[in-house]
């Protein structure tokens, strides 16, 4: 091919149209939304993140949990999704027009987190499970995460905030586990993970047929 | 060149008037030794970065990889932690290697093509800095937990702009060299080259921007993510492998392109196509249907650049099979060609939506993923290394074996990885589908292939000390002076 003109045009039309296709196209459609806002009540959904699970968030990306979890619901006739009870409907754009960064997921090593918040409402729980999750599940194969934990020795009273760990992994005696600032963080976001729990005009409530 | 072009003459054929530097005249191998002598000190920086990360990338994966067995596996470290190991992995091995190499092979291909010697080597010594400083601080910043968590870009912004840096440096170096071109035809591998140089800044710089920078919705960034993960492999490695095919097999059985009609038609389809692809990653996603309908059309249209580049360098192969047992070059190359057939097919398949619905959220995925950018890209990019550093550094590949040793661990080790990945994503992904079956019981059908994924991992990394020994070799000039390259058989 000889013909330059032709041959550089076509390199910036061809990618360029596409740039305004799957870029440009998206950024105006899916960049704007706005709550909804409850006539009576004026509550918003979905609900803004407390400033602690805006944290969370950045723990949650620190740590890579998105290399096995996702956070998306898919509708009923794409995906066992809502019969695996991960939401009482499939998550819509708006859903995450809260988030600074959203992290959809392409691995389901572990479950989908979408509704975690309302699957999973015990941050005892959490923080059990992110210490020794073999321990609370059975045959997991998700790693631990104690560095989000201080095991420090009780000086006094007992902190509010330990946790009771199972065997294997207790405190010794004298000794108390207690969740790190980022550890709050991330169990804080967790708990408000509850994208498809409530209903959105382009969104209703699907049930599985039994 | 000179050297294979000895051990298989070619009479002056067409591929002569297409591209000159086939032709063997002694004023063209003066001027293609002032080329090689220019590029010497830039290219053998970049191929040795390449490799450097090459080894690092296959450690982390390694890690990452006996995790998913073992999850106590050195798992009391942060800095460890399967969560950063894992993207410290892909982005180890693709911007550090993938992208390095890219970069190495696509410089040194254009100025061959261009027929012009690199002026101002130096800017490129800077680029090299760049690129691999911003690589270095991107995975320290990985492993010490400030990764973005968005698939492909990771690296944090301050690391991004540094990568982008050395990276455009580069591009804008390929396209002077472009524009300096001796007059006369334009191959093939030169539109590819010019394409990848330029689509590739203009993917990350945009990614960057829309996901990091401008402070927009998040809905907006799963849509961005995978039209730039998707077209990072589509419109800049896919490009520059081709492009490398496109000239190194030719050019080691010494015959031209089979059909220029069907390159041309492989180059524009791929553009148009391939530029539309991405949005099928995210199928039953919160997202318009229009938009991943898009992609799922241009996914399933990859079939035709796909098969026109196929046949084209089928047929340009036929009846020079046999030169696969001799030359290092041609079989790695090939191997790579079909590995695109292959993986692309395979891609366009997985877009359709009742196929997606079970593979989507599965290791089938990252089988697909290694048979691209593994099978096709590196293999490729392999088969160019050994036919490029004996040019730079004036000596023959020390061993025969080392070569034979690499090509079949590789090709063995990647295959046996696809194929066990392929397979516990099917298990693991009829079981998600299937709500009877506990949530733990998919994990277990994939685990029980994950062993055999750790064990090909190994032949891998046996695979990349190999080749990275060899490199040392060649550089330190080791071994007897041959007068001609090291082939992993005699001729037929
Ligand atoms: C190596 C893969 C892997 C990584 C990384 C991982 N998980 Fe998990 N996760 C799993 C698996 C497998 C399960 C299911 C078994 C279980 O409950 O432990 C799970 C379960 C969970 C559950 C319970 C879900 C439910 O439906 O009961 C939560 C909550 C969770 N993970 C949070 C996290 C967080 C937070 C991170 C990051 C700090 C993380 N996971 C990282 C694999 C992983």
């Amino acid at each position: 091919m000889n013909r330059m003109p032709l041959l550089l045009t076509g390199i910036f039309l061809t990618f360029f149209s596409a740039w305004l296709g799957l870029v440009a196209m998206p950024y105006i459609h899916l960049g704007r939304f706005k709550p909804q806002v409850d006539d009576v009540t004026r509550e918003e959904t979905p609900p803004p993140f407390s400033g602690e699970a805006l944290q969370g968030a950045t723990i949650y990306a620190a740590n890579g949990c998105i290399y096995c979890h996702s956070q998306q619901v898919r509708p009923l006739e794409a995906g066992a999704d809502l019969e695996r009870g991960w939401g009482a409907r499939r998550t819509v754009a708006r859903d995450y027009m809260r988030d600074k960064v959203a992290y959809f997921g392409t691995s389901r090593t572990g479950p989908d987190l979408s509704n975690i918040g309302a699957r999973q409402p015990s941050a005892e729980w959490h923080y059990q499970h992110l210490y020794q999750p073999q321990v609370v599940s059975k045959g997991s194969i998700m790693p631990a995460f104690k560095f989000l934990f201080e095991k420090r020795r009780i000086s006094g009273q007992p902190s509010a905030d330990a946790i009771k760990m199972q065997p294997p992994d207790e405190a010794e005696p004298g000794w108390e586990i207690v969740p790190t600032r980022e550890g709050k963080q991330l169990v804080a976001y967790l708990l408000s993970l509850k994208r498809s729990t409530y209903p959105l005009p382009e969104a209703p409530e699907e049930t599985p047929a039994k | 060149m000179a050297a294979l072009a000895e051990a298989q003459p070619a009479k002056p054929s067409l591929a002569d008037s297409i591209d000159p530097s086939t032709t063997e005249s002694l004023k063209y191998k003066a001027e293609r030794a002032a080329i090689d002598r220019s590029l010497r000190g830039p290219v053998l920086c970049f191929i040795g970065g390449a490799i450097f990360w090459l080894l690092l990338g296959s450690l982390f994966a390694l890690i990452a990889s006996i995790k998913m067995n073992v999850p106590g596996f050195l798992g009391d470290s942060a800095f460890l932690t399967f969560g950063r190991v894992r993207p410290a992995h892909l982005n180890a091995v693709g911007y550090g290697w993938g992208a390095q190499i890219a970069m190495a092979v696509g410089l040194w291909l254009m100025a061959r093509l261009c027929r012009i010697e690199v002026r101002h080597g130096g800017l490129l010594y800077m680029a090299f800095g760049l690129f691999n400083a911003g690589v270095m601080i991107g995975i320290l910043a990985i492993l010490g937990g400030q990764g973005t968590s968005v698939e492909w870009l990771e690296f944090p912004t301050y690391a991004a702009l540094v990568v982008f840096a050395g990276f455009a440096l580069v591009a804008i170096w390929a396209v002077i060299m472009f524009r300096f071109r001796q007059p006369g035809h334009v191959y093939v591998s030169q539109w590819y080259i010019l394409a990848a140089f330029f689509w590739f800044p203009w993917l990350y710089a945009t990614a960057n921007m829309v996901i990091f920078i401008l402070p927009v919705q998040a809905a907006v960034q799963g849509p961005v993510n995978w039209w730039y993960g998707h077209n990072a492999l589509g419109l800049f490695f896919t490009p520059i492998a081709l492009a490398t095919a496109y000239y190194m097999i030719p050019k080691v059985i010494g015959r031209p392109v089979h059909s220029y009609y069907l390159s041309i038609l492989g180059f524009w389809s791929l553009a148009f196509f391939y530029s539309w692809n991405g949005m099928h990653h995210l199928i039953g996603g919160p997202f318009p249907a229009w938009l991943i309908s898009a992609s799922v059309v241009a996914s399933i249209m990859m079939v035709v650049p796909v098969i026109t580049t196929g046949i084209n360098h089928h047929f340009t192969m036929v009846g020079h099979f046999n030169a696969l047992r001799w030359s290092p070059t041609l079989r790695f190359t090939v191997f790579g060609a079909m590995c695109y057939t292959l993986s692309s097919l395979q891609g366009s398949s997985m877009a359709i939506r009742s196929v997606n619905q079970v593979t989507h959220f599965t290791h089938y995925t990252i089988g697909h993923a290694h048979l691209g950018l593994y099978g096709f890209f590196t293999m490729i990019m392999f088969g160019a290394i050994y036919y490029i550093v004996p040019r730079l550094v004036e000596w023959e590949w020390p061993s025969a074996s080392l070569i034979r040793w690499h090509f079949w661990l590789s090709a063995i080790g990647v295959s046996a990885m696809f194929i066990v990945l392929s397979i516990g994503g099917l298990f693991q992904g009829f079981a998600l589908e299937d709500p009877k079956i506990s949530f733990l019981t998919s994990t277990n059908y994939a685990n029980a292939f994950l062993w055999m994924r750790s064990i090909s991992g190994i032949a891998l990394t046996a695979a990349h000390i190999i080749f990275a020994s060899s490199f040392a070799l060649i550089l330190l000039h080791a071994g007897v002076v041959r007068r001609r390259p090291t082939l992993l058989d005699r001729p037929a």
